[in-house]
């Protein structure tokens, strides 16, 4: 992997010890100061490594979760109820795709490619939100996660179009963008569901009852608890510690629980006027770290077909692969026998480990 | 496994004619007429452009961090470059 | 249901439509690569939005949609065919869109009833084609096992490529010339693909006929099951 970090530490070791310390600590200097200024860390600037490191687990995380997170929703494609239903949850779920898309893209930027990301992910190396690992039982859900599981990750998300590295903050700003219209039409699709028959509302109230606390969960441990937070807050990579975010999630679903006619399954629920907030009951962490650990209802099952998709498709990459190489060499097709495919693999090999070597700390517009 | 990896592409989306193509991402394709594709398919389906640029992330040659100061910094003292540099007499038009 | 000549062709080409963009949306998240998952959803998007069009010209999309029985759809049976691995689904999609855009085509040049829709679509359904060409290319001139793969693939699903050339009524169109042109094409992209043009039948053996006249295969019904259950759970709902 050859990082800018790597080039100028390379450079540094060349110049001698003595100076490598000083050259570092006035690399440090430029980026605390450019932090602080509330200015973008850019791909070939120099970085401490452990800013790189914990911008490649975030960003990663986030990737992967958009990723698995197209599984439970797109669940539901083949029975969605209407046309016009069926219609916004291909769309969306296509987004997602697309998310992960921007996401791995950020993460490469940081001299990561996205298939070590994957490799990571399918063996367990890396994580994903754990919301994905429960299972949606009934079209409700699809609503449910609309409006809940992505109005917790809008929270999260809005903030982070302004975290210091430049990459990351850009895609952030395309996928809020985006994804404004993935929290409307869950709660457009509870409300029908809210509105319509008896049996329909009993759903809508049913997947917000398994939703909810999930939901909450989705902001990560409690600030006194949280492994990384006050390093990413002083990066400026997080802008809001945990709870807070929190706390503002619970006070904008509490009147739009209302408007749908639904409730939220929290007896403790109530508006606190001295805070300014509203209370809300103890998260059952105990579930949250048993589901981070791999023991949620769909953990296997999700990861199963994460890796299934990825080796199935893995001939095809290598067809395409092969037939860049031919096409490059102009070893290509018309005029050959078919039937003689023997080599081919070979052909894209060479050009494609080249690549691999490649700096990659880019020019980025 | 690494022998397959599709290559990185950069690109550059023209929002509306009159525009120039400005910088929208990346992406991996095993050939340019894919990248392209996948480009439209990507970047280009809320109706966000009328043209692509697809360019291989390897062959972009970039001004590098260390070379900051001696590559743009002498372009700030220049104020002459500039129009607002010039005083011009209150009620002088079209200038 | 009294099925005028016009609407009876709407379901035709609005089942078409309606039955590919299902089975492309079962490719979610299952892509061999994630710009494929893109790439996919988009196409299924088109041809949602154009059944939409389609159905509503011939009644309630919905309705049609969700209530009608298997013996009822009139779509071709090559649409309705499981996915397969990618190379049966691209194979699925050379032969389909290669037919969509010659038909589409001569329907936007006409001024008939269609004529509106098949001008937007035409555009859609061109750039399916490019999509499906370029994969086909891919998979038939990339690897040995690709190229078996997609050898096999448009063996299996040529026997439902006759179909397509029965004429619709309701559809004014040179059926004999559109399927010259369709062969002309099709086996110019096979060959550029280093496969041959395959030499099976073009058509079942029996003469009850296919899925225009409501005869459909096996995987059809189950896959109507799913699409149709939930809505059929709930009657007279609304989502």
């Amino acid at each position: 992997m050859a990082t800018a970090a790597a080039h100028q530490t390379a450079r540094a070791e060349a110049d001698g010890t003595a100076d490598e310390a000083a050259r570092t600590a006035a690399y440090e200097a430029v980026f605390d100061a450019a932090v602080a200024a509330d200015e973008r860390i850019e791909p070939r600037d120099w970085m401490p490594d452990a800013y790189r490191s914990t911008l490649v687990r975030q960003i990663a995380q986030h990737a992967h979760s958009e990723i698995i997170g197209m599984q439970p929703e797109a669940n539901w494609i083949t029975r969605a109820p209407s046309l016009r239903r069926k219609a916004i949850l291909m769309a969306k779920v296509q987004d997602e795709a697309g998310h992960g898309l921007y996401l791995y893209s950020a993460a490469e930027t940081l001299g990561t490619s996205r298939d070590e990301l994957l490799d990571k992910l399918h063996h367990g190396r890396q994580k994903y939100s754990s919301i994905f690992n429960y299972p949606t039982l009934t079209w409700a859900d699809v609503g449910a996660i609309g409006w809940l599981v992505d109005g917790a990750a809008i929270t999260n998300q809005v903030p982070l179009c302004r975290c210091s590295y430049g990459p990351y903050a850009r895609a952030m700003v395309r996928i809020c963008k985006e994804e404004s219209f993935h929290q409307r039409q869950g709660y457009e699709l509870l409300l029908a569901l809210s509105r319509g028959t008896p049996e329909q509302h009993e759903m809508a109230q049913d997947a917000v009852n398994r939703w909810w606390w999930p939901s909450l969960m989705m902001f990560g441990p409690p600030d006194d608890e949280s492994a990384h937070s006050a390093q990413s807050m002083a990066w400026k990579i997080k802008r809001h510690s945990n709870d807070e975010l929190r706390q503002r999630f619970v006070d904008i679903c509490v009147p739009q629980a209302e408007s749908l006619g639904l409730r939220l399954p929290d007896p403790e629920l109530r508006w606190n006027e001295e805070r300014g907030h509203h209370d809300f009951g103890a998260i059952d962490w105990t579930e949250f770290w048993e589901v981070l650990k791999g023991n949620g209802p769909c953990n296997e099952q999700r990861m199963a077909q994460r890796r299934q998709a990825h080796e199935e498709g893995a001939w095809v990459r290598e067809a395409a692969a092969a037939y860049a190489g031919k096409q490059a060499t102009g070893a290509s097709g018309a005029g050959r026998a078919s039937g003689a495919y023997g080599a081919s693999g070979a052909d894209g090999a060479s050009e494609t480990d080249e690549q691999a070597d490649q700096p990659t700390g880019k020019a980025r517009a | 496994m690494t022998t397959n990896d599709w290559p990185l592409w950069e690109v550059f989306v023209r929002s509306r004619r009159g525009l120039s193509h400005t910088h929208a991402g990346s992406l991996h394709a095993p050939d340019a007429e894919l990248a392209l594709r996948n480009a439209r398919d990507l970047y280009t389906r809320r109706g966000e452009g009328v043209s692509i640029w697809v360019v291989p992330s390897t062959v972009i040659t970039a001004s590098s961090p260390d070379e900051k100061d001696p590559f743009f910094e002498p372009a700030g003292d220049k104020p002459y470059r500039h129009p607002t540099f010039y005083e011009i007499p209150e009620g002088v038009k079209h200038l | 249901m009294t099925v005028t000549a016009g609407s009876a062709a709407a379901l035709a080409l609005g089942d078409d439509a309606l039955v590919l963009s299902h089975r492309l949306g079962e490719w979610a998240g299952k892509a061999p690569v994630l710009e494929e998952d893109v790439a996919l959803a988009n196409i299924a998007l088109d041809l949602l939005g154009q059944a939409r069009v389609l159905l509503s010209m011939a009644g309630d999309e919905d309705e049609l949609a969700y209530l009608r029985e298997e013996r009822a759809f009139r779509n071709l049976q090559l649409v309705e065919q499981p996915n397969g691995d990618f190379a049966h689904t691209i194979a699925r999609q050379l032969y389909f869109s290669t037919y969509q855009r010659l038909l589409y085509a001569e329907l936007a040049a006409g001024d008939g009833e269609f004529a509106p829709l098949a001008a937007k679509a035409v555009k859609e359904v061109a750039y399916h084609q490019d999509h499906a060409e370029h994969w086909t290319l891919r998979l038939g001139d990339g690897t040995a096992e690709s190229h078996e793969r997609m050898r096999r693939a448009c063996e299996a699903l040529w026997r439902y490529t006759g179909e397509m050339f029965q004429p619709v009524e309701g559809v004014d169109v040179d059926w004999p010339a559109l399927q010259g042109r369709w062969l002309a094409s099709v086996s110019a992209v096979l060959r550029r693909a280093t496969l041959d043009t395959p030499e099976v039948p073009r058509s079942g053996a029996w003469s009850a006929g296919a899925g225009r006249q409501g005869l459909h295969t096996e995987p059809f019904g189950r896959m109507l099951a799913e699409m149709q259950h939930l809505h059929r759970s709930h009657p007279g709902a609304s989502w």
